[in-house]
């Protein structure tokens, strides 16, 4: 019978297809870039893109407590059975330590969940899905201006409504605290606040300390609902409890904040996907009902997490030597773009550029909000070979000593 | 108060989800005799965890391999694994392969795959907004399909009939019968070998008569293929259904898992392979792919799809993978045949050639809810509500105890 199955003819393909009717999508904007950027053939090309460090040749840092870990665990010779699907209970325990901090209330008192998510993205999908599903009070989520491309399509697609609040002053390339403070306090009450804990995407403009205790103070009075997204802990100023300030002092202040974290940058781990997602809870008897609802989410979409990735960060996080290097790496990548910083500057300047770029310098983080304009951006691509988003962002981590001439060569051009 | 306090106050917490309760119940057990029949992982004759030799020998490979780094895959993941792990599915020689029309999105695990076959249909399959499409799955099936479909929007996830619970077999009447009352343009989820829980898959012939049907009343095939080697010991035996399928001309989506093959359980394998009219709608399906991945995980972890493209585009690794799964599948059918022989010899009341006949890690025993919680109670054998076993979890050192006590549960429990 099957043998016959063979020889008969195929039956005439229908010419409808069941996806006619679907569109061809735009292409990533971020990501996007990167394509494009491996298409060029230019000798010179720069992918100014996404974030993701580079060393000072250019080429993708895998990081020696990254590689001594990897060889602790493959001593090992662990197993490969499914994880449970709050993930690995090492690496969210140390998770939640690193960014909340030793001495924490709420880590004493156990009353934050913690799971193991995919990645940064993965912990806003489960956060903003979280939201959507238990946050009845409202459906408005407030990102600053500009924010990460991704917040928006991952919080839409989880039901909610996007709106802004002033955050990026352009003519002064910094922070536009009072208008962030006016239009927060109009913020209506139990509306969600999306805040970048540190090295701010796109801009590289945090508030000041100062800044962020009345930010914490109005936020309070107008009973907001905070969303720390910290993908860049010990990449801002190459001290981990540093850039975690603002976190921990809006916990201190009192406020059960949730939180999503990403150890793509500080680590290095990008395509393993480590990341955390956190819920400050009143107490330990709410913990378990969330804790309950989270695995709710998360069974439907991918089971549970991976384990390659946590499983390098809990190392890591959880034996002394490593931290150490861990420690000491993480300053070194911050170091060197807060180096290239002052270099672009400096080569701007002997270019002969009249324009004012301080911001390069007091900006802070991966991220560099240039101030260059779309049409600018596209003759620094089309003439340059210089890849980047069209909002004038480029990632100081694919600068290096080498190219920070050419580049301010390229800016210069296009700006003057 | 401080700001927020009163959050998550109205948050209700939500019941265990079955099988970890019974590992969880299982590891508390003190009773040195227990037997762990639940969750869905392969266990050696020890009772152990494996992990392939072939899996142990890339992992070396790609460790001291100081040329590859922990970079960003592309949003639909590894090229080389997803065509790779397309292949596998559809055969080397494929002829939607050779037409240019398969696309695939690497996922995290089957699981993840359903996820964007299901996100993806609900957009975008039959107009733009599929949320009222019925979206049938069989009676029984994984627990996690009702949910998969339902959280990506489905609002009508129904079953179709597939086991007979008096004949221990397949409800071939039923199935097709549902088939031909479906709406219309219904999804229908498809078991492509080893159905879980039931262990009954549709013959050769059976699967001809579900196709015509399909075919004939425009229903959206949806291959749920987590077990492709483990059931028979062979890849291609096991892929029939999804090859047979493809030679009839459908678009079809199949939702693939290198969980158990590879036992990579927790490394999250997984791929959505697609098949279409043409390379012009393939490629129009993955851009939309893109988009809901973007929002999802961005882009899938490399590892588990790094050692998995590397196994099977390496020829010994291939050849040696081949045979771990057959080791694999061996001793499963081995336990069957065994655990058979056993009820036989004891007399126990009531036929049990279908746990001969049934394929794949699960049978479903025909024990009832009463009986299962004897078993559990009495005996500290563990196994879900529905009389599912893991045969996984049958060793030589275990399998009289086992049959003894099935025995015993028959006889004094109805």
């Amino acid at each position: 019978m099957y043998l016959l199955l063979l020889f008969v003819s195929p039956p005439p393909i229908c010419c409808s297809s069941w996806w006619g009717g679907v569109q061809m999508g735009p292409p990533d904007p971020i990501l996007g870039v990167s394509e494009a950027f491996k298409r060029d053939t230019s000798p010179k090309k720069m992918n100014l893109g996404v974030g993701a460090y580079r060393d000072d040749h250019g080429k993708p840092f895998v990081l020696d407590c990254v590689r001594k870990a990897e060889a602790l665990i493959s001593s090992k010779q662990l197993d490969k059975e499914y994880l449970a699907i709050g993930g690995l209970g090492d690496f969210t325990k140390s998770c939640a330590l690193l960014a909340l901090g030793a001495d924490s209330e709420v880590l004493k008192s156990g009353r934050n969940i913690t799971v193991q998510t995919i990645s940064g993205t993965g912990s806003l999908c489960i956060g903003a899905n979280f939201l959507s599903r238990f946050h009845s009070a409202s459906r408005d989520v407030y990102l600053p201006k500009p924010s990460w491309g991704n917040h928006t399509p991952i919080f839409r697609d989880a039901g909610m409504q996007l709106k802004a609040y002033r955050y990026y002053d352009p003519s002064t390339c910094g922070f536009d605290f009072n208008g962030a403070l006016d239009d927060i306090s109009k913020m209506p009450e139990k509306s969600v606040i999306m805040l970048h804990a540190c090295a701010h995407n796109p801009t590289g403009v945090d508030p000041k300390p100062e800044q962020w205790k009345e930010i914490a103070d109005l936020v309070k009075k107008r009973d907001l609902l905070v969303f720390f997204d910290m993908a860049y802990q010990g990449f801002a100023s190459g001290d981990i409890d540093r850039d975690a300030w603002a976190v921990r002092h809006f916990i201190e202040q009192g406020h059960n904040i949730v939180l999503s974290q990403s150890f793509a940058k500080n680590m290095g781990l990008y395509g393993e996907r480590v990341g955390g997602f956190t819920v400050v809870c009143n107490d330990a008897e709410e913990v378990k009902r969330v804790e309950s609802q989270l695995k709710i989410l998360i069974r439907p979409i991918y089971s549970n997490p991976p384990m390659n990735g946590a499983r390098i960060a809990a190392t890591i996080l959880n034996t002394p030597d490593l931290y150490k290097i861990w420690l000491g790496e993480v300053h070194g990548m911050a170091n060197r773009i807060i180096k290239m910083r002052e270099q672009l500057a400096a080569n701007l300047k002997s270019e002969g550029s009249t324009h004012n770029w301080q911001h390069v310098i007091d900006q802070i983080g991966m991220f560099c909000f240039t101030g260059l304009k779309p049409e600018q951006v596209e003759r620094l691509t089309k003439e340059f070979s210089v890849y980047m988003t069209k909002d004038g962002r480029i990632s100081m981590a694919g600068v290096t000593s080498g190219n920070v001439g050419y580049l301010a060569h390229g800016i210069h051009a296009v700006t003057k | 108060m401080p700001a927020s306090r009163h959050f998550c106050q109205k948050v209700p917490q939500a019941t265990p989800v079955a099988v970890f309760k019974l590992s969880n119940d299982f590891k508390e057990d003190p009773n040195p005799m227990k037997v762990n029949l639940g969750v869905g992982a392969y266990r050696t004759d020890e009772g152990q965890p494996w992990v392939l030799p072939v899996v142990k020998k890339v992992e070396k490979l790609i460790v001291a391999d100081n040329r590859l780094n922990h970079e960003y895959l592309p949003i639909l993941g590894l090229p080389e694994f997803r065509s790779s792990a397309s292949k596998i599915a559809l055969g080397e020689d494929s002829p939607a392969i050779q037409e240019n029309r398969v696309g695939a999105v690497q996922c995290l695990g089957g699981t993840g795959a359903l996820k964007m076959g299901a996100e993806f249909l609900r957009r975008w399959y039959n107009g733009n907004d599929n949320m009222k499409t019925p979206v049938y799955v069989s009676a029984p099936t994984w627990e996690n399909h009702n949910s998969v479909f339902a959280n990506a929007g489905f609002e009508d996830v129904r079953p179709y009939k597939y086991w007979d619970a008096e004949k221990r077999g397949l409800d071939l009447a039923g199935f097709l019968g549902d088939l031909e009352t479906a709406p219309k343009h219904s999804i229908f989820v498809l078991h492509a070998c080893a159905h879980n829980p039931t262990g009954t898959d549709p013959t050769h012939m059976e699967w001809t008569q579900v196709a015509e049907v399909m075919k004939r009343r425009k229903l959206f095939v949806f291959f749920d293929s987590a077990y492709q080697g483990f059931a028979s010991g062979c890849l291609d035996k096991d892929a029939w259904a999804v090859r047979y399928f493809v030679t009839q001309g459908f678009e079809m989506f199949c939702a693939q898992s290198f969980s158990k093959n590879f036992g990579l359980y927790n490394e999250r394998v997984g791929n959505l392979t697609i098949v279409a009219r043409d390379a012009d709608n393939v490629r129009r399906v993955l851009s939309q792919m893109e988009k809901i991945v973007r929002v999802t995980w961005s882009n899938p972890p490399s590892q588990g799809a790094r050692l998995v493209a590397i196994t099977l585009n390496t020829a010994e690794l291939f050849a040696e993978w081949k045979d771990n799964v057959k080791t694999m599948a061996d001793r499963v059918l081995l336990m069957r045949a065994s655990l058979q022989a056993k009820l036989q010899a004891l007399g126990t009341p009531g036929t049990w050639d279908h746990i001969t006949q049934q394929i794949g890690m699960f049978s479903f025993t025909g024990l009832n809810p009463k009986q299962v919680e004897y078993m559990i109670k009495e005996r500290s054998i563990y196994l879900m509500a529905s009389g599912r076993i893991n045969m996984c979890g049958l060793t030589t050192k275990n399998i009289d105890y086992v049959a003894k006590s099935i025995h015993e549960t028959v006889v004094n429990v109805q």
